[in-house]
């Protein structure tokens, strides 16, 4: 626990020179090409970008589900060479063990490690404790609401003091409400551990709102479009998503995706349904009369 | 403010101290909660009586209508004969063998087929060395082994045994493999990102989540053995109830022969009755409520 808290920032993390492809019948696919990002210990960091644009693939390959097909891929200069405990992940799918209670699933990570029972239990009822989960310690997953849900899968990725956190859309599947609650729990646990967060997320407004910084991503082979900074205090408010600030980014933003998603889409829209829309592209890109 | 956020998403799983509800009221919810399971166990008792007259009333008419009743024993006539057999050590032993020949069957059959199907389902080389050997013997019938097993085991009671063994195994064998197929890769990861290595994620990850799957092959196993052991008895046995009924056949004694299907379907049902109690006690996550 103490070196969950330690007040040092941790989880450095650097992509570079990434490019990532596979084979298929008709030759080698690239899926993600020319990519750099890194993360600086302690940043929030958001990737966002049109749908199969290769984020997930990225954030795999930093958990290292993936391996680079050119590039390295490195956390406070160590390569990652496969997954591992110092990289906590959260999926959308949630992907809580179901045959595991709530504080089973949490001691998982510390089991694994080899602590002995009685100090992880205490640990993972500390851990359930500060997000509020400790009234449901031993009810099975199934029996939870999706945001309780991600609320254990997120305490379950920090339980082992990881250096990185790394999120694959973790609130896509929630409503609105539950969302903008889980943000908030999610800012409030990064700011207390001090420890790198890697988001994805196609929700603009979501990555404006949690980052330092925002990468956005080119429509496959995806790369890097562009790099936003997000200057907005901290610590931020529900009522920021009003202000002007925040609403030229979001501006910025969505028109560098929708450029994208044009792109990613433009074949299939010129081929069927501009024809029953009776539009004329006279040579312009799809993007331009839009 | 985590204690707000759980109130906020308002989940009915931890339900507020009120003051104890009387009797009345208990009862009266236990009724509505279970209204359902108590009209279906009515009604499961109504057709079982409704059962038991057709047949009484067929018999003791002797109907004649394409099937003929008139050699069929009558309800009455098969309870005389029940209560003679149960003071009858020899129907006792006949049971208990077959209750043995079961256990030692079907357990091989478990003991080798999950392991089996566990390791098939994650070594890709085991999995194509062994499958098409599987494949080709699976659709043969345990009754069509009896001959080979009367060649291949010294006693009849080992070859009995072996057709048990085979009738089981199959069904065991490929609903674990199924049930390994079907693990969440997910959770998988999941778990590698937590640290676990592979020996940890086969008993944490591969083997609860298959866990179901399993289950449902040791109650199709179940019924299975129960369909071999009863036929290798009534062919090569000299006791058990399965040769116990084809006696009754051979020696005219009408009644014992309802008697003796009656025990092997109550055995049957007891058998799978103690296999979905285990289940419920392995996965208690899968209980409901």
């Amino acid at each position: 626990m103490s070196e969950m808290l330690a007040s040092e920032p941790k989880g450095h993390i650097e992509v570079k020179n990434f490019s990532l492809s596979y084979d298929s019948i008709e030759g080698p696919v690239q899926a993600v090409t020319d990519t750099q990002i890194h993360v600086k210990p302690g940043e929030f960091v958001s990737i966002v970008g049109p749908s199969g644009c290769g984020k997930s693939t990225l954030l795999n390959a930093v958990a290292g589900f993936l391996k680079p097909t050119t590039g390295i891929v490195t956390v406070d200069g160590e390569r990652v060479n496969g997954p591992s405990a110092e990289r906590g992940m959260v999926f959308q799918q949630y992907s809580l063990f179901p045959w595991k209670t709530v504080r089973e699933n949490v001691e998982f990570g510390l089991k694994m490690r080899g602590m002995p029972r009685s100090q992880r239990e205490r640990a993972a009822r500390t851990l359930l404790g500060l997000a509020g989960l400790e009234a449901f310690e031993k009810h099975y997953p199934e029996k939870l609401s999706g945001g309780m849900k991600q609320r254990v899968g997120i305490v379950r990725a920090l339980a082992t003091g990881p250096k990185v956190l790394l999120l694959d859309e973790p609130f896509g599947a929630l409503d609105a409400q539950t969302r903008v609650i889980m943000q908030q729990i999610l800012t409030n646990m990064w700011q207390r551990l001090k420890i790198s967060v890697l988001f994805v997320t196609h929700d603009i407004d979501e990555a404006i709102f949690l980052s330092d910084r925002v990468y956005c991503m080119t429509a496959r082979p995806g790369s890097i479009k562009a790099e936003i900074p997000i200057p907005l205090e901290r610590p931020r408010q529900q009522s920021m998503m009003m202000s002007s600030e925040f609403l030229a980014l979001r501006r910025g933003l969505m028109s560098l995706i929708r450029e994208e998603s044009l792109k990613a889409m433009g074949g299939e829209i010129n081929d069927m349904g501009m024809q029953g829309l009776n539009i004329e592209l006279h040579g312009h890109s799809l993007a331009d009369v839009i | 403010m985590p204690a707000a956020i759980a109130e906020a998403e308002r989940v009915p799983a931890v339900t507020p101290p009120v003051a104890p509800p009387s009797f009345g009221t208990l009862a009266l919810r236990w009724y509505r909660l279970n209204q359902g399971r108590l009209r279906a166990t009515a009604i499961g008792i109504i057709s079982l009586l409704a059962f038991l007259l057709v047949w009484h009333l067929l018999t003791t008419y002797r109907v004649v209508f394409f099937v003929r009743f008139t050699n069929v024993p009558s309800p009455v006539a098969v309870y005389g004969s029940f209560t003679k057999a149960i003071h009858d050590p020899k129907f006792l032993m006949h049971i208990v063998l077959s209750c043995r020949r079961i256990l030692v069957g079907f357990s091989l059959a478990a003991i080798v087929g999950v392991p089996l199907g566990l390791i098939m389902g994650r070594f890709k080389l085991v999995h194509e060395v062994i499958f098409p050997v599987a494949e080709v013997l699976r659709p043969i019938p345990a009754i069509a082994w009896v001959p080979m097993a009367i060649m291949l085991w010294p006693t009849n009671e080992q070859s009995i045994v072996f057709i048990t063994f085979l009738g089981s195994f199959f069904p065991i064998l490929v609903n674990t493999l199924h049930g390994m197929t079907l693990v969440d890769p997910v959770l998988v990861r999941a778990a590698q990102c937590l640290g676990a290595r592979e020996r940890a994620i086969f008993r944490e990850v591969y083997f609860p989540a298959s866990l179901p799957h399993i289950f449902t092959g040791l109650t199709v196993g179940m019924g299975v053995a129960w369909v071999s052991l009863i036929a290798a008895e009534m062919i090569s046995g000299q006791y058990g109830i399965g040769y116990f009924t084809w006696e009754a056949y051979s020696l005219v004694q009408y009644a014992d022969i309802a008697l003796g299907m009656i025990a092997i379907g109550v055995l049957g049902l007891g058998s799978s009755l103690l296999i979905r109690g285990a289940g419920h006690l392995v996965m208690p996550w899968r209980s409901t409520r």
